[in-house]
């Protein structure tokens, strides 16, 4: 996986609530058996019209955010389908981090697999890196995954909270089936307890 | 020792590690896999040449993709890359010794349809799936919820789930449900009231007199929809309806371990002093019929009202209203009622099991649709539809002026050939009326079956009471 340690760019405002997976990534790009070359259909259905141009005034459209590698929305983000291809698609297409005063479950932990940070922030603070996402290319923010802190172009720094074993995933890049076989052993006695204990599993 | 709810009773069986900051390997009991989710994750285990950890616990049944037509078994029904997808879980679990059960075989359905009627799904245990609906299991008193692909990989190669422990929500059902008021309009309520992040960070446990009183197919649709509020998952307490619906299935225990395995699960409740970290309480008799009219699951309101105006909400939920507005092409103060549907969709895991389509029967029979509406049925799996068949429930539906599908999720989320049409206005017993969710510009009304049947004849979002 890839590592997070610290990015500085240019952050796409998409101000909507409850952002869901079908908006991220519609079913029909599910179709595919490989997890890249998704960001082409990444909010395929905001992106294009039924001839399949751009729809100028969509976000990843306009120049300016073409290149935004930070994604800021509004409330519950991510919520909808486990589909992995969301956060797949949104990776493929240069975004590594998504903030929002909320996310879904299964979206966020999708996020830690796939080398993305996900941030969740109080409203007022999304709210003052909204505007400054509004500003484009000349307000670029700054996030620090080790440090835990979001800077805006104007300065204002925000704390952020993320599980300490995620943090240590996602700034190493470690593959975490790994890190679980090293665990194995456990894993073998307590197969062989429930197999005493429920045997019927 | 101190009092435990349900969940943190299946939490304290599982846990097969506990590292210092809380990090639990979670130990997984049941993993159905589906042809979407699963193809990377396969990959995965060939390129680090990792295998299967438990064949013998891992469930394959291919449901998104597969045509519900008559004639499926013709491979031109499906698209090229669909069935490259449903060829790829037929190799995967020929090669890594998985139960499969292929489009060919009757048993074949939605995942979450086929794991409880097959008996793989009992009480206590945990149960994943890439696929958010897995929180349907929870109906049985198992703690089941979806994962991504990656963590798909994680439990073929480990059995086991890097996880948190969750918070407990108690969501209490009081009193009795009215006539016409159904498990899907209880799991709809839940989450009009909730919204669609109230459950975040949550597992749900639902109980009360009106749960207790439902059925395990309603139970199954209550547990379906707790993803849709956000939660991680949702459970009911198993009892004797549980354990009635389990016995004799195919993979259920039987004689000495199945009194073992009963023994255990009348231990699975939540104790009458165990802390809850919130509650919410609905009274049964204050659910109504109800219909979404928005483009969320929380977009909520019994029949008899009107569409709500954008700026009856608050915050961003006034944009998103008006978005929703927008696309479902609809008019604040319109009567529900009078909106005029162009397609009616019965099935889904939410709502695609026998007792949904009896219930749907019985507003059909002697009934016809209304002229030039689309209308099908899907029953939930093969099983579902020759039961149905064999109760007379298809020849209904045919009667009626339905088509009489084979077993898939179909027109929920179309990627298979049943979608909607742009502006196309769908009655649906799904669980999702996202935007272009049942097709690119379609619009859906999520409801109960018996709902959806009376919209079918009427051609309109309809009273079901108005019928009975």
């Amino acid at each position: 996986m890839d590592k997070f340690t610290t990015l500085s760019g240019i952050a796409a405002p998409l101000p909507l609530v409850n952002i869901d997976t079908d908006m991220i990534i519609p079913k029909q790009f599910l179709k595919t058996i490989k997890r890249s070359g998704l960001g082409v259909n990444l909010f395929d259905e905001m992106r294009y019209d039924d001839d399949r141009n751009e729809i100028a005034d969509f976000v990843l459209n306009q120049t300016k955010y073409r290149d935004a590698q930070i994604l800021v929305a509004g409330d519950n983000f991510g919520c909808g389908s486990s589909r992995e291809h969301a956060p797949w698609a949104i990776k493929d297409f240069g975004i590594t981090c998504v903030i929002a005063p909320s996310f879904a479950d299964i979206f966020y932990n999708n996020c830690f697999k796939n080398g993305i940070l996900p941030i969740a922030l109080p409203q007022d603070q999304v709210d003052v890196l909204m505007k400054d996402a509004e500003n484009g290319s000349n307000a670029r923010i700054e996030v620090d995954l080790e440090a835990q802190t979001i800077t805006s172009s104007d300065g204002d720094t925000f704390s952020f909270e993320v599980d300490s074993f995620k943090k240590h995933c996602l700034i190493n890049g470690l593959d975490d089936i790994g890190l679980t076989m090293e665990k194995a052993a456990s894993i073998d006695t307590f197969e062989a307890e429930a197999a005493q204990s429920r045997p019927w599993v | 020792m101190s009092p435990k709810t349900l969940y943190d009773k299946i939490w304290d069986a599982h846990v097969a590690h506990e590292a210092e900051d809380g990090t639990c390997l979670l130990y997984i009991d049941r993993h159905l896999v589906h042809e979407v989710t699963s193809p990377q994750a396969f990959e995965g285990l060939r390129m680090t040449g990792r295998t299967v950890r438990r064949p013998e616990q891992t469930i394959a049944v291919p449901d998104h993709n597969v045509p519900t037509t008559l004639d499926r078994a013709n491979a031109e029904t499906m698209t090229e890359d669909s069935r490259i997808q449903v060829a790829a879980l037929d190799k995967n679990a020929k090669d890594f010794g998985l139960h499969y059960y292929p489009v060919s075989d009757v048993r074949q359905g939605i995942v979450h349809i086929v794991g409880p009627e097959q008996g793989w799904t009992l009480p206590g245990m945990t149960v994943v799936c890439g696929d958010s609906h897995t929180a349907t299991h929870g109906a049985f008193g198992a703690l089941a919820h979806g994962i991504g692909t990656s963590e798909v990989e994680h439990v073929l190669a480990t059995q086991t789930l890097i996880q948190k422990k969750s918070k407990n929500m108690k969501v209490e059902i009081t009193g009795k449900l009215r006539p016409g008021v159904t498990a899907k309009d209880i799991t709809l309520s839940v989450i009009g009231a909730t919204g669609t992040a109230g459950g975040t960070g949550y597992v749900i446990e639902y109980c009360g007199e009106a749960i207790r009183d439902l059925s395990m197919e309603g139970r199954m649709t209550v547990c379906n929809m707790a993803i849709e509020g956000g939660a991680r998952a949702g459970l009911i307490a198993p009892d004797e309806k549980t354990f009635e619906y389990c016995k004799g299935r195919p993979h259920a225990p039987k004689g000495a371990q199945w009194e073992a395995a009963l023994e255990w699960w009348k231990t699975l409740y939540s104790d009458d002093d165990a802390q809850w970290d919130a509650v919410i309480t609905l009274k049964g008799e204050d659910i109504a019929p109800v219909v979404t009219w928005g483009t969320s699951p929380e977009d909520v309101l019994p029949i008899t009202a009107v569409v709500p105006a954008a700026d009856s909400f608050e915050g961003g939920k006034v944009g998103a209203a008006q978005r929703s507005l927008d696309y479902m092409d609809l008019t604040p103060g319109t009567p529900l009622s009078d909106i005029n549907i162009d397609t009616v969709f019965i099935g889904s895991c939410t709502n695609g099991r026998i007792e949904d389509l009896r219930a749907a029967a019985e507003i059909l029979k002697g009934k016809k649709k209304k002229d030039g509406l689309r209308a099908m049925v899907v029953p939930g799996s093969g099983l579902v539809r020759a039961q149905a068949e064999e109760e007379g429930l298809a020849q209904i539906f045919i009667d009626a002026g339905f088509e009489w599908r084979l077993a898939g999720c179909s027109m929920c989320l179309a990627m298979n050939p049943d979608q909607l049409a742009p502006g196309e206005r769908c009655a649906a017993t799904s669980n999702r009326n996202f935007e272009g969710r049942q097709g690119r510009g379609g619009r859906t009304h999520l409801m109960s079956p018996a709902m959806a049947a009376a919209a079918a004849i009427t051609g309109k979002l309809t009273d079901v009471r108005d019928l009975m």
